[in-house]
């Protein structure tokens, strides 16, 4: 049962990838840009979990609940400090400030927790589980559920609550969102952070298996921009579709083909679907 | 008498800036010949070839590439690839390397510059990322993350181009050539239709200019001149290595373009120079790199979004105003 053996892993890595996903669509509706810094959020979410698991030696899900309200403060504070005074509508100057601001994220990530590579916990005991023919990692299961949990929170927050259905509000069209009094600014504020806890729950989830440093979220962030593509930019549900089959077509190829280029893989795939499709598989 | 020659001075004062640029570039080896100094401005002007082709592409089709770096490896481990397990000589070389760059931008830049925006600046970034992961791997030709060492030096009429004296010559005359004919570009018929592409893109294609084949051009070109440049820096140093072409890299001569401004040729080499001479100036620069670079970008955009080069410009247009406005009312 090899490929089912591949499918696990592949599911539980397009977990993680369609969430980093998300955040990325998150931020694209309410405020039309491409975040950069998501890839840096991944990174947040496993250094927060690494400073209140290992350094402070608290249980490791009191971590990954830091981590997410960690990321999101900061993404609070660079969205306020950084992004709101740039007052343009030039996508160009706006991409390109994202950039720069994840440099400097990146930095201040150097400066804080150093550049060595750390090992992080997961959430429970190390032995795999036999599940479908195959042997499961518990922290895969857990990438797999808390993701879908994700998931459904979101749905919620974006069809329940009030600052949820703002948020829309002001993704689908800013100035009639400004004329019934949608407070546009605190709103992308909110989304910022939102996506913000995405990253860092992404992060907190697969540190635990890929070993934690400085630049752990830069290919992973990557991916899942590739995966946010690969389904259609913007779309949410294009935005797990496109994780999904990311995932699981790494883990099938690095099984059968060849490992050494599994990395390479999501690139030369999205490459691809953006030559056939630039609309996504999912996009309109 | 005076007033003339004021006058004159004034009317020719671009002109004059290019003479007094080439002449400090040719006195410049006499002032020092420090290896190391030279080894850093040639270092500039390498780099420098890349970024005006960078330019040339960003400023003009208001796109981002965050992959150029794949362009410098292709020119870099063409020319040590070619010269080391083939045998082929330098320039042999060197020209297989650019034209394998520029096959792969044509045939890359079709379907991809159809997008825009964020989808170019992706995808461009996976370009870069799948190059390096070939250099990385292909280990029997690249010499994988070790790199690739012992490729032999350029030569020039029977001179080998190897003490930085002489290369200093050889590279800043090409930039000074590159230089000239990019800014003949801009000021040429095509040129004009690439201003027009870089203010109003559909306004540009009503006029006829031909908006994906003028993108894929660019591309093309500076596809080329990053080939070159890299062909460049693999013959001075005679080794390369996957890192030096990473996508970190690519954001740094992003950073050099924003730095000097989109669509200034003589900014290309501004923010060139700026990136490359921040760690000599202070160690800081060096240790806090990501911090500062990403400071720069950030800076520059939020303070300056036009560019050092004509921030530069309008702060000395704004100082000549006010001193002619102070001393009307005197």
């Amino acid at each position: 049962m090899d490929w089912m053996q591949f499918i696990w892993a592949g599911l539980g890595n397009g977990a993680i990838y369609a969430l980093i996903a998300l955040g990325f669509c998150i931020v694209y509706g309410a405020m039309g840009i491409v975040n950069f810094v998501q890839v840096d959020f991944v990174t947040l979410g496993g250094m927060f979990l690494y400073s209140v698991a290992v350094t402070a030696g608290l249980p490791v899900p009191l971590g990954v609940v830091a981590s997410m309200v960690g990321t999101a403060l900061v993404a609070m504070a660079v969205e306020r400090m950084a992004l709101r005074p740039a007052r343009t509508a030039n996508h160009l100057v706006l991409v390109f400030l994202t950039v720069g601001i994840s440099i400097v994220v990146r930095g201040a990530i150097h400066m804080v927790w150093g550049k060595n590579r750390m090992a992080v916990p997961p959430l429970t005991a190390d032995d795999p589980v036999r599940l479908l023919g195959a042997y499961v990692l518990p922290q895969t299961l857990w990438m797999m559920v808390l993701t879908l949990l994700a998931i459904l929170a979101l749905v919620w927050f974006f069809r329940g609550t009030p600052l949820g259905l703002a948020m829309r509000a002001v993704a689908s069209n800013p100035r009639a969102a400004a004329v019934v009094g949608i407070p546009a600014g605190r709103v992308r504020l909110a989304a910022y952070a939102v996506a913000g806890a995405c990253g860092g729950l992404a992060g907190a989830l697969v540190t635990p298996i890929t070993t934690l440093s400085a630049d752990v979220g830069v290919l992973l962030g990557l991916k899942g921009f590739a995966a946010a593509i690969l389904g259609g930019f913007g779309s949410f549900p294009g935005a797990v579709v496109g994780g999904l089959i990311l995932g699981i077509s790494e883990a099938l190829a690095a099984g059968y083909l060849s490992s050494a280029y599994k990395d390479a893989l999501a690139f030369v795939l999205l490459v691809l679907v953006l030559a056939w499709r630039p609309q996504g598989l999912l996009g309109r | 008498m005076n007033a003339r020659l004021v006058h004159f001075v004034w009317s020719h004062r671009l002109g004059l800036l290019v003479i007094v640029a080439v002449a400090m570039v040719l006195i410049f080896p006499l002032v020092t010949n420090n290896p190391y100094t030279l080894e850093l401005t040639n270092r500039i002007a390498i780099i420098s070839l890349a970024v005006v082709g960078l330019n040339l592409f960003m400023g003009s089709t208001g796109q981002i590439s965050l992959g150029h770096a794949a362009f410098l490896a292709m020119g870099a481990y063409g020319s040590g690839v070619l010269t080391v397990h083939a045998g082929l000589s330098p320039w042999v070389a060197l020209l297989a390397a650019a034209v394998l760059a520029a096959f792969f931008a044509l045939v890359v830049g079709v379907p991809l510059l159809r997008l825009s925006g964020h989808a170019l600046a992706m995808a461009t970034l996976a370009c870069n990322v799948v190059v390096h992961h070939v250099l990385l791997q292909e280990d029997q030709w690249t010499g994988g993350p070790s790199g690739l060492a012992g490729i032999p030096p350029l030569s020039v009429g029977g001179i080998l181009l190897d003490n930085p004296v002489q290369l200093h010559f050889f590279v800043w005359g090409v930039l000074l050539l590159v230089l000239f004919g990019a800014l003949n570009l801009v000021r040429s018929l095509p040129g004009r239709g690439l201003a027009l592409l870089a203010a109003d893109e559909i306004g540009a294609a009503c006029l006829g200019v031909p908006v994906l084949r003028v993108k894929v051009a660019l591309l093309v070109l500076s596809a080329v001149l990053a080939a070159v440049a890299g062909s460049f820096f693999a013959h001075t140093y005679g080794y390369v290595s996957p890192d030096s072409f990473s996508i970190f890299v690519s954001t740094d001569l992003a950073i050099m373009v924003v730095l000097g401004g989109m669509g200034s040729v003589w900014g290309s080499v501004l923010g060139a120079a700026v990136i490359i001479l921040l760690p000599e100036v202070s160690d800081a620069a060096e240790t806090y790199k990501e911090f500062v670079h990403g400071g720069i970008l950030v800076a520059i955009l939020l303070f300056a979004p036009q560019g050092a080069m004509r921030a530069i410009r309008q702060g000395w247009q704004l100082a000549v105003w006010r001193w002619r406005r102070a001393h009307a009312t005197a």
